[in-house]
């Protein structure tokens, strides 16, 4: 049998994990849910004077987003490694790295993507000023594919385990330290009056760079953890 | 074949490199120990106060080597296992692996004494100063290391992952301390550091550069004395270390320091 | 001497600081000391009890 086109692999990768995750769509609000609540215990550890609120929203939302990321991220390849559909795509004739940022593109769209869309709720009940909202949305846009990204390094180094939540968070935080630095300073530059265009120039070129190291290094992690 | 590539390919053989080792590992000790001594009597009784810190800077002594040893484990950690991925080496995949309790080891000794320094310089134990929120991050990785290393079943496997991390860690690691310096200058930190930009004085300089000897030539010690062990561990069903362990036995007590 | 040992004030910090280097190096340095001997016991052992039943058949 001749195996097809690279891009078919591609196309067809994209399209079971959308199907699969259309199946489990209860699960995907999971993180959703999970960033709300956090946020929404900030106001009552802080208690709700506006002033104290408005200064902590860009960085509260931040963390808030990140460890919902964080929590969804042991899925990425969970339930493909269960199944053995992983091993088969480490065996197929077309590259791995390719196949392997189709699954994380589709990870970033169903996990972060309405992380993102909630966003402007979370804002609103952490009393961020309007005009550092388009800051916030656009670090999260570029923050949170270096999520996606990094975490799918780490996840495929630790997929032999039966249980790896702990030791995933160890490995994933010290490579977000970066990212969290520039995507709440970006919105804290913008709060203070500041000019906020080189953090978010700093972000674009790491998730450039990531964009194109990471799906190769999740590859290469990956056939070091299955053979 | 060259003598010096001879010499590499014999060490890479583990039997060799476990007797090898444990003929330099006495002397690596005693080098230390004795540079450690001569370092800290240079640092102690002839280097004179510093003129702004007083004697509290006689902590850099013990705070700047393991500084600098916290990243040079890392960056030794990540060559080794750079060579241990790319050609198989099973000694590389040791040594890396030998080497990254000692690093974090240093990294603990660099952020208990910065903190102690912090403590009368800036009137607290902890400050988000660029160089020690760096140090944190260091150390973190070098836990996130240890930590996958352990919790893989597989010993050489368990090594190749952590050798990968490794990797990952040292692209992210300059940004890391960049980030982190422009998020200090944002937020107007701390700017007095233990290794402050005034120049140092020679009578100051050559205990701190004895000590950083001294701390390198342990390292070295450690990372063999430890790779020596875990061989012991990787290749148990080897004749070699079947040898050694009859020798050990109760009977022959003194052939287990050989 | 007390002038020595007080380090202007500072004893208490600058001596911890040396204490704790100390420390942890002497955990580290022995540790792997005593790594090695257990694996060679567990592997003396281990041969002692493979080659037992061999011994007694012969």
């Amino acid at each position: 049998m001749k195996p097809g086109t690279v891009s078919a692999a591609c196309t067809a990768v994209l399209k079971r994990d959308l199907a699969l995750t259309w199946r489990r769509r209860g699960d995907a609000l999971n993180p959703l849910l999970f960033a709300i609540i956090v946020v929404a215990l900030f106001p009552f550890a802080l208690g709700p004077e506006h002033a104290v609120l408005e200064r902590i929203a860009a960085g509260t939302i931040f963390v808030a987003v990140l460890l919902a990321g964080l929590l969804s991220l042991d899925q990425l390849f969970r339930s493909d490694l269960e199944d053995g559909s992983l091993e088969q795509l480490v065996l197929s004739p077309h590259p791995l790295s390719l196949l392997l940022a189709c699954k994380i593109a589709i990870h970033w769209l169903t996990t972060a993507l309405p992380l993102i869309l909630v966003a402007p709720l979370l804002a609103l009940l952490l009393q961020l000023p309007p005009p550092v909202l388009p800051v916030l949305l656009a670090t999260l846009a570029l923050a949170t594919p270096l999520l996606s990204l990094i975490g799918a390094m780490c996840v495929a180094l630790t997929i032999g385990m039966r249980r790896s939540g702990m030791l995933l968070t160890l490995l994933v935080l010290p490579l977000l330290v970066p990212v969290l630095i520039f995507g709440a300073g970006a919105c804290n530059a913008a709060q203070a009056g500041l000019a906020y265009a080189a953090p978010l120039l700093w972000l674009g070129a790491w998730l450039a760079l990531a964009v194109v190291l990471a799906p190769l290094a999740t590859a290469a992690a990956l056939r070091i953890s299955l053979t | 074949m060259n003598p010096l590539l001879l010499w590499f390919h014999k060490m890479g053989s583990p039997p060799t490199f476990y007797r090898v080792a444990g003929l330099w590992l006495p002397w690596l000790y005693a080098l230390a120990l004795v540079a450690g001594a001569a370092g800290l009597y240079g640092g102690l009784f002839v280097a004179p106060a510093d003129y702004q810190q007083g004697e509290s800077f006689r902590m850099i002594y013990v705070h700047v080597p393991c500084a600098w040893m916290g990243l040079f484990g890392y960056i030794f950690m990540a060559a080794n296992g750079f060579i241990a991925l790319v050609w198989r080496i099973k000694l590389s995949e040791t040594l890396a692996m030998a080497a990254a309790p000692v690093g974090a080891a240093f990294t603990f000794i660099t952020l208990v004494s910065g903190s102690l320094w912090g403590k009368p310089m800036w009137g607290t134990w902890w400050t988000w100063d660029a160089r020690l929120t760096s140090e944190l991050v260091l150390l973190f990785l070098y836990l996130g290391v240890i930590g996958l290393y352990n919790a893989i079943e597989d010993t050489r496997q368990a090594a190749r992952a952590a050798a990968f991390l490794a990797l990952i860690g040292v692209v992210n690691l300059p940004v890391v301390h960049y980030s982190v310096v422009w998020w200090n200058t944002l937020h107007q930190a701390q700017t007095v550091n233990l290794m402050g930009q005034s120049k140092i004085s020679g009578s100051m300089l050559w205990p701190l550069l004895t000590m950083a000897l001294a701390t390198h030539v342990y390292f070295f010690a450690s990372v063999l004395a430890r790779a020596r062990a875990m061989l012991l561990g990787l290749e148990s069903g080897k004749d070699w270390v079947r040898v050694l362990a009859q020798g050990a036995a109760p009977s022959h007590p003194e052939a287990a320091h050989g | 001497m007390a002038e020595f040992f007080g380090m202007g004030g500072y004893g208490a910090y600058v001596w911890s600081a040396y204490a704790v280097f100390f420390v942890v190096l002497l955990i580290d340095a022995l540790l792997p000391q005593f790594q090695r001997r257990a694996t060679l016991r567990d592997i003396a052992a281990r041969l002692r009890r493979e080659s037992a039943p061999s011994r007694s058949a012969s």
